[in-house]
């Protein structure tokens, strides 16, 4: 067993480490207040190869592993969640279907300009009524000769709006349930597809969040993602890689949260002792960062054997509920530490707090986690 | 066109501590980096590369194996080769010493048109190293180039003067130091790093490889000799003047005067 990264992957986090605070953290308050999605941002991530890091060159990708690109999430998450999500979607749930599911034509067409960051990739699964309960497609595909016409409305997209690739599901058989889904390379410029309303969220600001919707919307057959019918199993295996990517944000949040805490406890005094001087708050960041560390070995340990080919949905799972649940302890015991300043938008704390919510909720609540942890238990 | 770039590894502080007993720099639990002037100099090497065909990027540094990772960096950020001149009869070399070992590199590593030094090293701080390797290899140098421009087989240079700059134009091969103003280095690309440590390699050179006389390197070939490193007093606290601005710039000038300042 070693649990040291390896020389590349130091470097990969190294340079991400550069690469965030030099470039994202100056945007990061910015984009939140103003919901302004950091288009520069992404364009200087697709000159460093940072689009595609899990993919092999054949296919526009930089050639490297799961931990890399988990490191690479965790690092840009430290100083701005909403850049972190914006390539965790992208790379997780836009590019990895094509990867993973899609034929030789499917990843020339759409594969290589996505991994190189020339395009933008999104996934749309969740509708109004069917966000745990993934099954219950209302969004419906039909056949008609060279093409599928469909027809329905996806919620809470992330990267809506401004991605150029969507990996959609739609129900092609409603008669067999979860086995008549099918998934579906949409571009945003094929016709009867558009852009609903954009969310006015809690968290993650810069993050584009929109409905998608399909009236009439064209979809040439040779688009169909994997087989009919075989779309439910498309979208459970994304999300299995998903929750790797959303487990390195919440992790690198509350990293991100400890490093601002310790920095504000050596410098803010009271009693004449610097914060860093009482017990009682440094057992808090010791508390604090044991968690971190915790749940690092976790996410590590889950994109490590996804590398390897290993089975590992329940290690993603746990890795997504733990790193979730300490980014939202961390971040709140962190805006404890800041006192008053720590609820003002002077300080990063509370953008921190407000973005961490959000990791116990996508791409699998953290119910839905202990349900597929559970399920592995008692199989 | 062919390109040499010397670059050290140095320790990633600005409050290098010391070794009160030996005087030496402490380099535990210090994380290493390409030193930042260094960086310009790669940086104006790639950009020559970005700009021109057929140019070829060879990355040097002398140092310990650990400072395969420097180099590893430099091909990541998009150098052709890399050579690590290292053995333990380089140790404990001074400027001196440093600039015999890499002009005795340079010379087997054959032919360029360029080489390009940072001006000082963070650690050290001389400047001393680029210079050296110019009038031992006797080729012209500019030194602290702010602005570069290539004409047919001529460098265009600035080199930066206290009030202003030096339009200077060298025939190639020359050697060029750069400062900090030059550009602003890239970062290396993720595909770049995977590609450094899998399909690139690190050319080793030893004191062997180099047919030098053990005389002129290390702590042997050094001339200089360091009696004792500390870390200065702290100067005193300034002076504020306080009230009207005429009357306190007055009484500043008055000040500077009796100093012999102005």
């Amino acid at each position: 067993m070693n649990f040291a990264l390896t020389k590349e992957q130091e470097m990969v986090r190294k340079l991400m480490r550069d690469f965030s605070e030099n470039e994202v953290k100056p945007l990061a308050a910015e984009i939140d207040e103003t919901e302004r999605f950091p288009r520069e941002t992404v364009e200087k991530m697709a000159r460093y190869d940072m689009m595609g890091i899990p993919f092999s060159k054949k296919y526009g990708g930089a050639g490297g592993d799961m931990l890399s690109y988990a490191i690479a999430v965790e690092e840009l998450s430290r100083v701005c969640a909403t850049t972190g999500v914006i390539l965790s979607a992208h790379t997780s749930l836009g590019c990895n279907p094509i990867y993973q599911f899609g034929n030789d034509v499917q990843k020339e067409k759409y594969l290589i300009p996505l991994a190189k960051g020339e395009r933008l990739g999104a996934f749309g699964l969740t509708e109004p009524n069917a966000g745990t309960d993934s099954a219950s497609q209302q969004t419906v595909a039909r056949k008609e000769g060279d093409y599928y016409i469909l027809d329905g409305t996806k919620v809470f997209i992330t990267n809506g709006g401004e991605a150029d690739v969507y990996i959609v599901l739609a129900m092609t058989d409603k008669a067999k349930g979860n086995k008549g889904i099918s998934a579906f390379i949409v571009e945003k410029d094929f016709a009867g597809f558009s852009i609903g309303k954009k969310e006015n969220k809690m968290g993650i600001r810069g993050s584009s969040t929109t409905e998608l919707i399909f009236e009439n919307c064209i979809v040439p057959k040779e688009n169909l993602l994997g087989e009919e019918g075989k779309g439910f199993s498309v979208a459970m295996q994304t999300l299995d890689g998903g929750r790797i990517g959303i487990a390195a944000q919440a992790l690198g949040i509350a990293q991100g949260a400890l490093d601002e805490s310790v920095r504000y406890m050596k410098e803010r005094k009271q009693f004449n002792k610097p914060l860093a001087a009482f017990q009682g708050l440094q057992w808090m960041a010791a508390e604090m960062a044991t968690k971190i560390e915790a749940a690092r070995h976790l996410v590590y340990n889950a994109a490590y054997r996804k590398e390897r080919g290993l089975s590992f949905a329940t290690e993603a799972a746990m890795a997504k509920l733990f790193a979730a649940e300490t980014a939202m302890e961390v971040t709140t015991s962190a805006v404890q530490i800041h006192g008053g300043y720590g609820y003002t938008r002077d300080y990063p704390i509370e953008r921190m707090m407000r973005d961490a919510k959000i990791t116990e909720i996508y791409e699998g609540t953290s119910q839905v986690q202990k349900m597929v942890i559970a399920a592995k238990l008692f199989k | 066109m062919k390109i040499f770039v010397c670059i050290k590894q140095v320790p990633d502080t600005n409050e290098v501590k010391l070794d009160p007993k030996t005087g030496t720099l402490i380099r535990d639990g210090v994380p290493s980096i390409i030193n930042h002037d260094d960086r310009n100099a790669l940086e104006e090497a790639l950009r020559l590369k970005d700009r021109y065909k057929d140019v070829e990027i060879t990355v040097i540094t002398m140092g310990p194996p650990q400072a395969d990772v420097a180099l590893r960096e430099a091909l990541a950020m998009g150098a052709d080769r890399a050579v690590l001149i290292s053995d333990r009869a380089f140790a404990g070399a001074d400027t001196w010493a440093t600039s015999n070992t890499l002009t005795a590199a340079i010379r087997k590593l054959g032919h360029y048109d360029i080489i390009f030094c940072g001006r000082q090293a963070i650690d050290g701080d001389t400047a001393q190293v680029g210079p050296q390797v110019a009038e031992k290899l006797d080729l012209p140098q500019i030194t602290y180039v702010k602005h570069l421009e290539i004409q047919e087989d001529m460098v265009l240079a600035h080199r930066a003067l206290e009030d202003g700059y030096e339009a200077l134009s060298v025939k190639m091969p020359c050697l060029l130091t750069a400062i900090k103003e030059l550009n602003v280095p890239r970062y290396p690309g993720v595909k770049g790093v995977f590609e450094a440590y899998r399909e690139k390699t690190v050319e080793l050179m030893s004191a062997k490889d180099l047919d030098i006389d053990p005389d002129i390197i290390g702590l042997n070939g050094s001339p200089t000799n360091v009696k004792r490193t500390f870390t200065p007093a702290p100067k005193g606290k300034g002076m504020l003047l306080d009230g009207c601005s005429k009357e306190t710039v007055k009484d500043l000038f008055s000040r500077l005067k009796d100093k012999n300042i102005i």
